[in-house]
C-alpha cells in the first residue's frame, strides 16, 4: 500500500501547483485581465484536481470540484459573464476547493453542509440552462464538441469533458443518440453503461465476446450496440485482430459488482468501463481490466498521434467520461490523475499552448537534503575562513601565489553558498496569493468592498521565512481591512472612493526583504492611540510623545484600538505578537501613517535564517555575538551621562532618555556585576517598551556574516544564548539573545549565580 | 542505549576504553566512543553546571564538554593542554569528555563487571556502574548516561 500512499502524497503535491494557478487565474480574471487561455488554465486545474480526487475516491471532493468545474464551463463557453457577483462566487469557491483538498490530504471529516451555501450560488449562476446535455452546440469556437449523452436526463456531466474528447468522438456517430436515443423512466432499477473493447489477447485465450455479452444480457435487460468503426477495410484486415467493440446498457436489480463480475475472466484483455446511470449522477468504475499503466500508455499516445491507431480512439474517448463522474475506489488502481485529462487534450486538435509564465523546469527535492547541503556549505565557509587564517599566520613571506589562490577559493565559496541559500529561496507569490483569499474573507465580514493590490510577487525569500510570515501577514492584513479602512460611508464621505484599498508589496533592499502592508484608509487616529494607551496604563497620562512614538504604542502587549471586539481581528491577539513573531525570524517592523491618507507597516527580513549578520562583541574574555538587527546604535557612555537609580540600577543618558544598562558580563555570569561603565561599550537594543535598554560590553570586534548553529542538539537551550556560531579561528561564539537577557535583567528571571566560576 | 542492550544480551567480549582521571583509572564501552582528541579551548556556556567545561567546535558541530574529574566530585583543576576529549555519543546527543589521558583498551566478559562496592559515597554510586580488578588496578566503569547533564531546558 507504500506505493498507493506515494501515488496519493503525488497527487496533493500536484493540487498544491494546481490550485495556486487556478488563484492566480482567477485573480486574473477578477481583475479582468483574462483571455479565455485563462479560463481554460483554470478549468483544467479544477478539471485535474477533480480527476485525481476521483482515482482516490475523495467524494465531497469531486462533488464540489464537478459542481465548480460545471459553472467555470459555463463561462469558457461565454454563456456566463463573469461579473463581480460571479467572480465573487468562483473566488469563494477556489477558497472552498483548497480547504477541501487540504481536508482530504489531512483525511479530516469533511462536512458537506459547510460549503452549501458555496454551491447553491454556483448552481444559481448556471441556472437552469446548465442542464441537459446539449451544451455541445454552443461550445467555444475553437472545439467542436459533442456530447456523449449517456442517460438524458444527467445532469450535464459529460458537457465538461465533451470538449476534451472531441476530436476522439467526431469520427463517429454519437453511440448513443443512435442506439439508445429515448431517455429511461427511472424505476428504480440500476442501469449501467458498460464500454467493452477486447484486445486479440481475449480471442486468443480463447475467451469469446459474445458469450460474455449474454452473461451480461442474462442480468437483466441489455441493449446491445457493436461499434464497427475501428473495421479497417477487408484488405488490411488482421484474421487474428480485434476491431469491434461493444457499448452495453444494462438494466438490471443487481448491484455493480455483479455487473464486473462478468467480465471478471477477461481482465487485462480488454478495455472496460461500468457506470451507473442513474436520475442525475454517474457511479463509474473503471475496472482495471486494463493494467493501469498500460491504461495510461493509451491515453498518451493517443494525444500524441491521434491517427496512429484507429481502435485506440475509442478508449481515448471514455476514459475523461468516467472520470467526470465520481469514481469508486476501485478506479484508483489508476495513475495519478493530474496528468491524464489533461492527455487527451492535445487530441482535441488544439495545440496545448501553456499559459504565459508557466512553470519552469524544476525539480522536487527533500527539504533534509537541501538543509543538509546547506549545512555542508556552512562548515566549508568556516574551513575556508580558518585556512586562511593558519596559512596567512604562518608564511611570513606572503607568497603571492598563495594569497591569490586563497582569495580565489574564498570567491568560489562565497558563490556556492549563495548559490546553496538560493535553492531554500522562493518567491513569496503563493504567500501573497494566500493574503488575496484573506482580503476577501476580510472585506465579506466587515462588508467594506476592498481592493488587494499586489507588487514584487517574484521576491524570493527563504522557504521557512515565508512559512513564519504567514500568520503574522494575515494578521497584518485583516488589521488593515477591518480597523485601517474606513466603512464605505465614511470613504464617501471624505471624497475617497468607495472601493478601500490594501497594499501588499515585497522588495529587496540593501540584503534584506522589505514587505509592507499600506491601506488607503484614515491613518492612526493618534488622539485615540494615545488615550487608549493612558487609559490601560501603558503609558503615563502626561507623557509627551512624538508622531512615531505614538505609533509604535500599537506594538506594546496588550494594545487594541478597535472599541468592539470584532469577529475579524482582536481575537486577543495585537500587533505585539506580530512583531514577536517578526522579530524571532530577525526582522523588524515599523509603522508609518498619514492622516486622512492611510498606514504602511513595514517588515524587515533576512534573507535567510541560515546566516545572521552579527557584531562580534567581547565580553568578559569571551567572544559574542549580538545579531545587528536587535542593535539600533552603539555609542560610548560619558562618565556624566552614567547615573544609578540607587544604589544600584545603572543608566545612561542617551539623548535626555535614562535607559537602563544592562551587565552582559554579569548576566551571562562571566564575571561579577560592574559598577563602572564608562570604559564599556554600550549597543542601545530595541524592547516591547520602547525606550530600549543599553547592553554593557567590553569592545567591539568586528561586524561579519555568521552561520548559525542551534545548541540544541547537543547540549539544550541556555537562557541569552539564541544559538552558537563558529568564528574564523574555529572557535565557538554564542549568540546573545538581547529580548531573552533583558527581560531576564529586568528581574523576569532572577540571574544565575556564577556557576561557571566554580569550575576554573 | 547501545550499552545497555550490549550489556544485558551479548554474551560476547566487549572492549572498554580506560582511562585516567584525577590519578584513577575509569573506562567507558568503547561503542559509545566516536573519538578521541586533543583539548582546545572551550567556550564557557553561562548559567552552566560547574562540570560543563563549555563548547567546542567538532568539525561543525557544537560539542559541549564534561569535566569528568569535576563531575565524579574529584578536585577541580586547570585543563591542561596534554589533556584528553573522549567523545561520546550518549542517546541523542554527542558529548565530549575532559579527561587527563587514555591508558588503555580493554576486552572483557560481562561477568567480569564486579557490582559497585557499597561505598558510602553518593556520587560513586550513583556514576560508577560496576568496577573492574585489572592487574592489581581498579578501573571503574562510568554509566555515560548519568554523566549527561540535565538538560537544561528541562530544568529551567
Amino acid at each position: 500500500m507504500d506505493q498507493m500512499e506515494e501515488i496519493r502524497e503525488t497527487f496533493f503535491l500536484e493540487c498544491e501547483e494546481l490550485l495556486e494557478a487556478m488563484e492566480a487565474g482567477l485573480l486574473s480574471m477578477n481583475s479582468g485581465e483574462a483571455d479565455a487561455e485563462t479560463v481554460n488554465a483554470v478549468f483544467r486545474a479544477v478539471h485535474s484536481i477533480k480527476g485525481g480526487a476521483g482515482a482516490f475516491g475523495l467524494e465531497s471532493l469531486v462533488r464540489f470540484a464537478h459542481s465548480f468545474e460545471t459553472t467555470l464551463d459555463e463561462v469558457r463557453a461565454g454563456r456566463l459573464t463573469t461579473d463581480e457577483a460571479v467572480m465573487r462566487t468562483l473566488l469563494k469557491s477556489g477558497d472552498v476547493l483548497a480547504d477541501l483538498v487540504r481536508a482530504s490530504q489531512a483525511n479530516a471529516e469533511i462536512d458537506d453542509g459547510a460549503h452549501a451555501d458555496v454551491l447553491a450560488e454556483l448552481a444559481g449562476h448556471i441556472g437552469a440552462e446548465a442542464d441537459g446535455g446539449d451544451s455541445g452546440d454552443d461550445a467555444p469556437d475553437d472545439f467542436t464538441p459533442m456530447t456523449i449523452d449517456v442517460g438524458g436526463d444527467d445532469e450535464g456531466d459529460n458537457d465538461d469533458d465533451a470538449a476534451d474528447d472531441t476530436a476522439a468522438v467526431d469520427a463517429q456517430p454519437d453511440p448513443d443518440r443512435d442506439a439508445f436515443g429515448e431517455p429511461f423512466e427511472d424505476d428504480g432499477r440500476n442501469r449501467f453503461r458498460v464500454d467493452f473493447r477486447p484486445f486479440p489477447e481475449l480471442y486468443g485465450r480463447g475467451n469469446e465476446a459474445v458469450l460474455l455479452l449474454r452473461a451480461l444480457a442474462t442480468l437483466g435487460e441489455a441493449q446491445v450496440r457493436c461499434n464497427t468503426d475501428d473495421l479497417p477495410p477487408l484488405g488490411e484486415v488482421d484474421p487474428e485482430g480485434a476491431y469491434l467493440s461493444w457499448t452495453v446498457i444494462v438494466t438490471t436489480d443487481r448491484p455493480q459488482e455483479d455487473v464486473e463480475a462478468t467480465f471478471e475472466f477477461v481482465q487485462g484483455d480488454c478495455e472496460l468501463t461500468v457506470a451507473r446511470v442513474s436520475g442525475g449522477a454517474i457511479a463509474t468504475a473503471t475496472a482495471p481490466a486494463d493494467d493501469a499503466a498500460a491504461d495510461a500508455d493509451a491515453d498518451t499516445a493517443d494525444s500524441e498521434k491521434p491517427d496512429a491507431d484507429k481502435v485506440d480512439t475509442t478508449t481515448a474517448a471514455e476514459p475523461p467520461t468516467a472520470e467526470a463522474a465520481e469514481a469508486t475506489p476501485k478506479a484508483a488502481a489508476k495513475p495519478p490523475a493530474a496528468p491524464k485529462p489533461a492527455a487527451p487534450k492535445p487530441a482535441a486538435k488544439k495545440p496545448a499552448k501553456e499559459a504565459s509564465g508557466g512553470p519552469k523546469a524544476t525539480v522536487r527535492v527533500e527539504l533534509d537534503r537541501v538543509d543538509r547541503l546547506i549545512n555542508l556549505v556552512g562548515e566549508l565557509v568556516i574551513n575556508q575562513a580558518m585556512l586562511s587564517e593558519c596559512v596567512l599566520d604562518a608564511s611570513d613571506a606572503h607568497d603571492s601565489n598563495v594569497v591569490t589562490g586563497l582569495e580565489e577559493f574564498k570567491q568560489l565559496t562565497r558563490e556556492i553558498q549563495e548559490s546553496v541559500m538560493a535553492i531554500r529561496a522562493q518567491p513569496v507569490k503563493s504567500l501573497f496569493q494566500r493574503m488575496s483569499r484573506i482580503v476577501r474573507e476580510a472585506s465579506d465580514a466587515t462588508g467594506k468592498s476592498v481592493e488587494l493590490k499586489v507588487d514584487g510577487e517574484s521576491t524570493e525569500v527563504d522557504k521557512t521565512v515565508i512559512e513564519r510570515l504567514a500568520d503574522p501577514l494575515t494578521h497584518m492584513i485583516r488589521n488593515a481591512v477591518d480597523h485601517g479602512l474606513e466603512t464605505p460611508d465614511k470613504r464617501t464621505a471624505s471624497g475617497k472612493s468607495e472601493r478601500g484599498t490594501v497594499f501588499l508589496t515585497a522588495a529587496h533592499r540593501s540584503g534584506r526583504v522589505v514587505i509592507e502592508v499600506g491601506d488607503d484608509g484614515a491613518g492612526i487616529n493618534r488622539e485615540r492611540v494615545k488615550q487608549i494607551a493612558i487609559d490601560k496604563g501603558l503609558i503615563p497620562a502626561d507623557a509627551e510623545l512624538t508622531n512615531t512614538e505614538i505609533d509604535n504604542l500599537l506594538f506594546l502587549p496588550g494594545f487594541s484600538t478597535a472599541s468592539e471586539v470584532s469577529d475579524l481581528s482582536g481575537r486577543g491577539v495585537g500587533m505585539d505578537v506580530v512583531k514577536r513573531a517578526i522579530q524571532a525570524l530577525g526582522g523588524r517592523i515599523s509603522v508609518t501613517s498619514t492622516p486622512g491618507e492611510g498606514s504602511t507597516f513595514s517588515i524587515s527580513l533576512p534573507l535567510t535564517l541560515a546566516v545572521l549578520d552579527g557584531m562580534v562583541v567581547d565580553v568578559a574574555g569571551q567572544t559574542l555575538v549580538v545579531p545587528i538587527s536587535a542593535v539600533i546604535e552603539t555609542l560610548q557612555p560619558n562618565e556624566a551621562d552614567l547615573h544609578k537609580v540607587s544604589a544600584d540600577g545603572p543608566t545612561v543618558k542617551i539623548r535626555g532618555t535614562f535607559v537602563p544598562i544592562v551587565d552582559v558580563g554579569a548576566q551571562l555570569g562571566y564575571r561579577d556585576p560592574k559598577d563602572d561603565f564608562h570604559d564599556q561599550v554600550i549597543l542601545l537594543v530595541e524592547t516591547d517598551d520602547g525606550v530600549g535598554t543599553a547592553l554593557a560590553v567590553d569592545s567591539i570586534h568586528d561586524q561579519r556574516q555568521v552561520v548559525i548553529k542551534g545548541l540544541e542538539s547537543n547540549y539544550g537551550q541556555v537562557r541569552g544564548i539564541a544559538a552558537a556560531t563558529i568564528l574564523g579561528d574555529g572557535r565557538i561564539a554564542l549568540i546573545l539573545d538581547a529580548e531573552a537577557l533583558v527581560s531576564n535583567a529586568n528581574g523576569a528571571v532572577a540571574p544565575m549565580e556564577p556557576a561557571i566560576e566554580l569550575a576554573s | 542505549m547501545s550499552e545497555e542492550e550490549s550489556l544485558a544480551a551479548t554474551p560476547l567480549p566487549k572492549e572498554l576504553v580506560a582511562f585516567c582521571v584525577a590519578e584513577q583509572e575509569y573506562c567507558v564501552d568503547i561503542m559509545a566512543v566516536r573519538e578521541i582528541r586533543g583539548w582546545t579551548v572551550a567556550t564557557k556556556l553561562p548559567h552552566a553546571p560547574a562540570y560543563v567545561r563549555g563548547v567546542i567546535n567538532l568539525r561543525g558541530s557544537v560539542l559541549p564538554i564534561i569535566d569528568l574529574a569535576c563531575r565524579l566530585g574529584l578536585p577541580p583543576r586547570e585543563a591542561r593542554a596534554r589533556d584528553v576529549i573522549i567523545v561520546t555519543q550518549i542517546r541523542e546527543q554527542e558529548v565530549g569528555l575532559l579527561v587527563e589521558s587514555v591508558s588503555d583498551i580493554l576486552t572483557i566478559v560481562d561477568e567480569t563487571i564486579q557490582p559497585t562496592p557499597d561505598v558510602a559515597s553518593e556520587t560513586a554510586k550513583s556514576f560508577v556502574r560496576g568496577v573492574l580488578s585489572v592487574e592489581d588496578r581498579m578501573i571503574r566503569y562510568v554509566d555515560l548516561e548519568k554523566i549527561m547533564p540535565p538538560r537544561p531546558s528541562e530544568a529551567a
